[in-house]
């Protein structure tokens, strides 16, 4: 269902005149009659900005579902919050008759505001000036805010709506964008940079979003590409719309360049404010705590999860019978779904989570789930975020595609990130800890913190019935009924191999837990590990496989 | 999400494990052993000019395509010394990427 905006009440801001001022406004003293022409000057002068392109030009984007730049940012603000700045500055561009030419607040809107109390920078693109194009100026409002959100050490959240750089600006345009990048670049992992994709976003304008931590896009309306579908059917003579080509859910579902999709700007816009209240201003400060609540009742962790290892659950319940409130917010939903990643609370406390998902291609990881994972697991580290593991999975994904994917390189990210993260790392194994794939996902051997199984859990080389295949290959072969043989290997196996205790026994494993008692000894791990400080090698900076 | 409930196996060293697949893996692209004596295209673009004809024999690095892609140029050449079996293109074609562009055979 598509939420249309009721916004088209307020989707011009403008002050009331000469009447809204109340009688009293001025003492004696002061009540001359050029500070009054002052005041109503300097509100036309406002008025006339926030009018944006103009009339026509806002009621097109409102008849597309979308909010003006303005009315954007104050849906995520808190009311009364925002202050403008740089409103009456002029675009650059002299040639092609762009000097007569008048683009109020050369299409960009910045300022400050708070989200719950926290503060935060923002700009918002306005599509309706000049079609939101970058040229100089805009990108100087750009870069102002971000060296703003940078040296006050708050998020930044950037609302992208543009036709690309303003070709009448040439090189200039380039120019911006190159400093919009140089500075999305060194914010990255100081503070937090939010991208919100509210219509197109294409050519070089791109990777403003691609180097930030979260990207927010909206069905219908987010359109992100390198080239668009033009030049596609003029050099291929592929006919494919822009929806289909980088829309909303392509980005979300197929190329991992979205975290959070949206059917409308109102869930958008929900979205990032719940985003904020996870997250810390910054990477010095760890983010707010909430007061405690305990899991709903209606999540019973010991009734989730299937005894036979081949049978598929939702992992979600498992996260959710074990936070506060039974409160998840997933990211990065609907792409590589057999890893999920997102953000819980446990004591008030934001825990990044990370979870193998037997629902889908039961739970392996492959290029996509390594990928999605590790940036993860980057991000929880760079923001003092500690993170827990809940593991069950059976391996790497087979398959040639995997392999000519380069599933080495992006397995290995995982491994890097979670051996580099220095935040408190803890693992609960659910059930299968298979081969690779129980290295990868914070063991004991990449330095996790805490490492527990449920009885449940199998630590092994491989399942049972592929090592059974391997270490008893002969007797399987040589045997009169081998399919007999077999099951019998398999389940000689399984009774030796496939359980913690093998695990437990070299000290790989901390502790056998009953499920139930999982969230209890999870918030003790993390009480304990409250003041971790550890220390690498000192270095310039370490090279992770990308 | 919740639209594929059917549930579909996925086979680990040997289990078979109940799940669902998502898009991405059902339309996983099946490898094909790559045929030496198909010229493909590697990029999509344009042939501006044809150079070979059916029957020739052609020695190694003999140019035999020029396809024009993001603005070069790119001369297509015989890997090995053969035979042109069948050219599919024409002066002017606009060509996707992996297109069979000609057939050849190796020399004796």
């Amino acid at each position: 269902m598509i939420i249309l905006p009721t916004c088209k009440k307020h989707f011009l801001i403008i002050s009331k005149g000469i009447n809204s001022i109340p009688p009293d406004y001025f003492n004696q003293k002061t009540n001359s009659m050029s500070l009054k022409r002052n005041i109503l000057d300097l509100r036309k002068r406002k008025d006339e900005v926030r009018k944006g392109g103009g009339d026509e030009a806002m009621e097109k984007q409102v008849a597309m579902g979308k909010l003006s730049a303005r009315d954007r940012i104050l849906s995520i603000v808190d009311e009364g919050s925002f202050h403008e700045y740089d409103m009456f500055v002029e675009h650059a561009g002299t040639d092609f008759d762009m000097g007569t030419k008048v683009l109020a607040g050369d299409g960009v809107v910045i300022g400050t505001g708070t989200i719950y109390g926290s503060p935060v920078c923002l700009f918002a693109q306005d599509f309706t000036v000049a079609g939101g194009s970058l040229g100089l100026s805009h990108a100087r409002k750009i870069t102002k805010i971000m060296d703003h959100a940078l040296k006050m050490r708050v998020p930044l959240i950037g609302i992208n709506d543009s036709g690309g750089a303003r070709i009448q600006e040439g090189v200039n345009s380039l120019a911006g964008y190159g400093e919009i990048f140089f500075r999305n670049t060194l914010s990255s992992g100081v503070i937090p940079q939010i991208s919100v994709i509210l219509g197109p976003c294409a050519g070089g304008a791109v990777y403003s979003p691609a180097l930030t931590d979260f990207v927010f896009v909206v069905e219908n309306i987010s359109k992100m590409f390198i080239t668009g579908p033009a030049v596609i059917k003029s050099v291929l003579g592929e006919d494919i719309s822009m929806e289909a080509l980088g829309g909303a859910r392509v980005h979300a579902e197929i190329t991992g360049n979205a975290h959070f999709f949206a059917l409308s700007e109102k869930e958008c816009f929900e979205q990032i404010k719940t985003l904020i209240t996870y997250i810390p201003w910054n990477n010095t400060q760890k983010a707010k705590t909430f007061p405690v609540k305990e899991p709903l009742s209606k999540y019973k962790i010991q009734n989730i999860v299937p005894a036979d290892a081949r049978l598929p659950y939702d992992i979600r319940e498992i996260i959710k019978s074990i936070t506060d409130g039974s409160e998840f917010f997933e990211i990065m939903e609907l792409f590589a779904a057999n890893i999920v990643i997102g953000f819980g609370r446990m004591n008030g406390e934001t825990i990044g989570f990370v979870a193998n998902q037997p629902k889908v291609l039961a739970g392996v990881l492959d290029c996509d789930s390594s990928d999605k994972a590790a940036r993860f697991i980057r991000y929880c580290n760079a923001f003092n975020i500690p993170i827990i593991t809940l593991e069950d999975m059976p391996g790497y994904l087979p398959g040639v595609d995997q392999e000519h994917a380069g599933v080495i390189r992006h397995g290995a990210k995982i491994l890097y990130a979670y051996s580099e993260a220095t935040v408190p790392k803890i693992t609960v194994i659910i059930r299968k800890a298979y081969g690779g794939g129980y290295i990868a996902m914070n063991s004991r051997h990449l330095r996790a913190d805490f490492v527990f199984a449920w009885p449940t859990a199998e630590i092994a080389v491989m399942g049972p019935e592929g090592a059974a295949n391997i270490v008893f290959r002969k007797e399987i072969s040589e045997a009169a009924d081998p399919d007999a043989m077999r099951q019998q290997k398999i389940q000689e196996y399984k009774e030796k191999f496939a359980n913690p205790y093998v695990a437990a026994s070299k000290g790989y494993i901390d502790e056998v837990i009953e499920p139930q008692e999982t969230r209890k000894i999870l918030l003790h791990a993390l009480k304990i590990s409250a003041s971790k400080d550890v220390q690498g090698p000192s270095k310039k900076h370490g090279l992770p496989p990308f | 999400m919740a639209e594929q409930e059917k549930t579909q196996v996925i086979i680990v060293h040997s289990a078979k494990y109940q799940t669902t697949y998502n898009k991405k893996y059902e339309n996983r692209k099946v490898w094909i052993e790559p045929n030496h004596n198909h010229i493909n295209s590697y990029i999509p673009g344009t042939i501006i000019d044809i150079l070979v004809k059916e029957g020739q024999k052609v020695a190694a690095g003999q140019s035999m395509l020029v396809l024009e892609a993001m603005k070069m140029h790119n001369d297509i050449q015989m890997p090995f010394k053969g035979k042109i079996l069948k050219v599919n293109v024409e002066k002017g074609q606009k060509i996707p990427k992996n297109f069979v562009m000609i057939e050849i055979e190796p020399a004796e």
